[in-house]
């Protein structure tokens, strides 16, 4: 496992004295400091790992995060920030000697502004209550993480989280507009607004997937977008992952981008299949679930293209949907995976690399050799457009080592998406899980750089410590140039 | 002036370490076709970018492109073309304002100026992958990646979108290529005022036809629909549902040239005056427009629904603009064409309130230190 930073001795009467100048800032039930009371926050989406705050605070207003982010920082005690608790990666796991900040009171949706088409809302209302605030209209908030009836557009924020239709209309970097954000040392700043840029710096697009690290969201402004007039999906089975990975190569270099594009393997359908039992063929390596949305007459035309493709791809079975309901049917496979993998084994472990798409069947059979080496299962769904792949490891977590099988199983897959040219994590974040494995992927050079950022926001590494970054220097030795004056070393340097 | 002209990764490092051991500020230049855009800068050498060119990876199947930082955007989009595909942000073309033919694809990130479809597809910003650079330290790093989606550390990438050179020499960046729409047309409504036209583009940003571009020139409201022919033709059929007025059709060919014009300023190109670029509210653009000329003599562009507006004015008024963008709701204004001294009496970029400026020279120097790379041209 992960090694979580060791907490800083906090004596009790020291914990006694945050808790009660915490309560002068945050007034009424809004600090909870009794154990019971904050067991429901030791986790977050990263069941295997727990562990107690050492304080819980749900402010109300943005002067009391303010009031809460500057008192820590004065004292140099850390600060966990947390939405809705669903992060996959351990972002929102607290530490012992970190105050929770938990955003959830900030709840409410302040302004629909249809003349601009954005939804000005706070951070601790969810990805579906954006929707559900602009759907009687006609609009909707495209992003669609699997978690999105709980998970908070702060947390959306942090993580830059994605979803099934993220090809077409991108993550929540590409929704946002504005945030209100503030820093470590309380001071509150706005980044970007209703316009569509934001000027100087991008401050806006990195502070977006900065996983709570460079400050606390207390407001956030999103694009609406109208909601396409009609969607069908087909399916279709195919005898390899390769010639499924080939169709959708083939439909994308025929300049088409649908709505989604999902694969499943032979293990993932045929627990999906048990689980929904809604036609899925039980006798294909790969399923392959297309979705067009639009226009029904390009819909309709699309379809029709995408069939052809899929036909001289070598798609063995077809099935079109020709009503919602067999639309839902179509998705409801896919959508279940998750929970359909959870009944055939008493734990799953939810892996999330990006590879190139060509490499698909490379990985795959990849993934099956480290099936047998770790000597444990697994089935694979894949958001097939963005080459963003989810091995669902199986395992038992009552049997002694099958956790550190797992993960290690987990990290030996990720390692292999590094290899083929792709990254660790398309949407689910590092957090604390994936935090040992980014060496794989960056230098030193660029690693430091990246905390050289961090750096710039909160020199002391009070937010979020521990998470992303495997170690974090001290901010004055990685500030250190070595410039060597009056020096010409550089004489074979072209210069005109 | 000394020049820096790098060919390869290894020699940019040398360069830039170079220009530390020697303290001289460098000045960044690709093609130089956006030199005249922002303050002067004040640098004692030259690092000159150009000579690091070519494509390295491109697979239209992955949507991905890799090129050095100096690769012209002609060659790029020629590839591109190959493939029946393009940089969906649509890039801004400096040739009609500033009268230069072709940018490089770093000085095309560096400046991340987005076209009309920016409403439907997103910014430069949007769009970069990963990069490689040479930061102010003289070190080599990279950042991101070379797939499409990726949330690995925090994202450089946007930052260097929109630096102007400021936080790195950029040596290799990866953006995504998009598939080219199959045909377009342009809806063009005359007879509207200009709070009418708002109105009118809002409903049309608003309704199921998928606008891609919706702008305000010339005395009509302009809305641009694209892919595959039947779909056009139907939601051809949704915009003019949405207005009484008189609407003529640009077929493909007229309304590419109508867009490229409004993507690149070209209604400014022969008229004397500066020319600003202005991001507000959409619906607050024609009522900074009107504003302004109860004070002074105004011709305007509306892009983005009007949430981008041209602006030429006979002198630049950076503050009385500015109070006025305020008080329509905030957003940012860039001074795209001045001369020179004028460039250096004016604030080209949009003054920051002291919080967001100090956090903002923070970034700075956790990428360039000592303030080596294009220094003042921000400011």
């Amino acid at each position: 496992m992960t090694l979580l930073p060791v907490p800083d001795l906090i004596a009790p009467m020291q914990r006694a004295q945050i808790v009660a100048d915490l309560r002068a800032l945050v007034p009424g039930e809004g600090v909870v400091d009794d154990a019971r009371s904050m067991r429901v926050f030791e986790s977050d989406g990263l069941t295997a790992y727990a562990q107690m705050p050492l304080v819980v605070v749900l402010p109300e207003t943005v002067d009391q995060v303010s009031a809460v982010l500057a008192y820590c920082h004065r004292n140099g005690v850390k600060v966990v920030p947390r939405g809705s608790g669903t992060s996959l990666s351990g972002g929102a796991l607290p530490l012992g000697d970190a105050v929770l900040l938990v955003m959830s009171r900030f709840n409410r949706i302040l302004e629909v502004d249809h003349a601009n088409r954005v939804v000005v809302a706070q951070p601790g209302v969810t990805n579906l209550g954006i929707t559900q605030a602009v759907q009687d209209q006609g609009f909707y908030y495209a992003p669609d993480p699997s978690s999105q009836i709980a998970c908070s557009i702060g947390g959306n924020v942090a993580e830059n989280s994605g979803g099934v239709h993220c090809l077409k209309y991108g993550l929540t970097a590409n929704n946002v507009l504005g945030v209100e954000l503030v820093l470590i040392d309380g001071t509150v700043l706005r980044l970007g607004g209703k316009h569509l840029e934001a000027g100087g710096l991008d401050l806006l697009g990195v502070v977006t997937g900065s996983e709570g690290l460079l400050g606390v969201v207390t407001e956030v402004t999103v694009r609406i977008l109208r909601k396409p007039a009609t969607a069908r999906a087909v399916m279709w089975g195919f005898p390899t992952s390769e010639s499924a990975g080939d169709c959708v190569a083939r439909i994308i270099g025929a300049g088409i981008i649908p709505g989604g594009m999902e694969i499943m393997d032979r293990p993932a359908i045929h627990a999906a299949e048990a689980f929904v039992q809604v036609g899925y063929p039980l006798d294909v390596e790969a399923l392959l679930i297309v979705e067009l949305d639009g226009p029904e007459v390009e819909v309709n035309e699309l379809l029709d293209r995408c069939r052809a493709i899929a036909g001289h791809a070598g798609a063995v079975s077809e099935r079109v949907s020709t009503s919602e309901a067999e639309r839902m049917a179509i998705w409801a496979g896919r959508k279940a995976a998750f929970p359909a993998v959870g009944r055939i084994s008493p734990d799953y472990y939810c892996m999330d690399g990006t590879i190139p798409r060509k490499a698909l069947s490379r990985v795959l059979s990849g993934i099956r050799d480290l099936s047998d080496k770790h000597g444990l299962r697994v089935a694979n769904v894949f958001h097939a457009g963005d080459g963003n792949l989810h091995p669902l490891i199986l395992y038992d977590a009552n049997q002694p080592g099958q956790l550190d099988a797992a993960e290690a199983f987990g990290a030996d897959i990720l390692r292999l998406c590094v290899a083929v040219g792709g990254v660790l994590t398309g949407e689910h974040g590092v957090g604390i899980e994936k935090r040992d494995l980014m060496p794989e992927m960056f230098e030193k050079v660029d690693l430091d750089q990246q905390v050289r950022l961090k750096c710039a926001f909160d020199e002391e590494h009070l937010l979020n410590p521990g998470k992303v970054y495997p170690q974090l220097c001290r901010c004055a030795e990685l500030g250190r140039m070595h410039v060597h004056h009056g020096q010409l070393p550089f004489a074979h340097l072209p210069r005109f | 002036m000394l020049t820096f002209r790098p060919e390869t990764e290894a020699q940019l490092v040398e360069a830039v370490q170079a220009a530390i051991a020697e303290r001289r500020r460098l000045e960044i230049l690709g093609l130089g076709s956006k030199r005249a855009i922002g303050r002067p800068v004040q640098a004692d050498a030259v690092l000159d970018l150009s000579g690091l060119k070519g494509i390295l990876a491109y697979d239209p199947a992955e949507l991905v492109l890799t090129a050095r930082a100096g690769t012209p955007l002609s060659e790029i989009e020629a590839a591109m073309g190959e493939a029946r595909q393009h940089f969906a942000f649509e890039p801004f073309r400096p040739a009609a304002l500033l009268g230069s033919a072709d940018q490089t694809l770093g000085g095309l990130v560096a400046a991340g100026l987005a076209g009309p479809r920016r409403i439907q597809a997103g910014s430069v910003r949007d769009h970069v992958l990963g990069f490689s650079g040479v930061s102010g330290r003289g070190e080599a790093f990279k950042a991101g990646g070379k797939v499409v989606k990726n949330v690995t550390g925090f994202d450089l990438s946007k930052l260097m979108a929109g630096s102007w050179g400021t936080l790195a020499a950029l040596s290799e960046i990866t953006l995504k290529a998009l598939p080219r729409p199959e045909t377009e047309q342009t809806l063009a409504v005359s007879g509207l005022s200009e709070a009418e036209g708002g109105a009118f583009l809002a409903a049309a940003m608003g309704s199921a036809a998928d606008v891609t571009g919706a702008a305000m020139a010339g005395g009509q409201a302009l809305v641009r629909l694209e892919g595959i022919a039947p779909s056009v033709a139907y939601r051809a059929g949704l915009i003019r549902a949405l207005t009484g007025g008189e609407v003529t059709v640009h077929d493909a060919a007229a309304s590419a040239a109508t867009w490229a014009a409004i993507r690149d300023g070209a209604a400014f190109a022969d008229r004397p005056g500066v020319v600003w670029r202005v991001s507000c509210a959409p619906s607050a653009g024609p009522g900074l427009v009107a504003a302004l000329r109860g004070e002074m003599p105004v011709e305007a562009v509306y892009d983005w629904q009007a949430g981008l507006v041209w602006l030429r004015l006979d002198a630049p008024h950076a503050e009385l603009l500015r109070t006025h963008l305020a008080r329509a709701g905030g957003g940012h204004a860039t001074l795209i064409r001045a001369d020179a001294p004028t460039r250096r009496a004016t604030p080209c970029f949009q003054p920051q309130d002291p919080a967001l400026a100090a956090l903002t020279q923070r970034v700075r120097a956790a990428f360039d230190p000592l303030g080596l790379f294009n220094p003042g041209r921000m400011d």
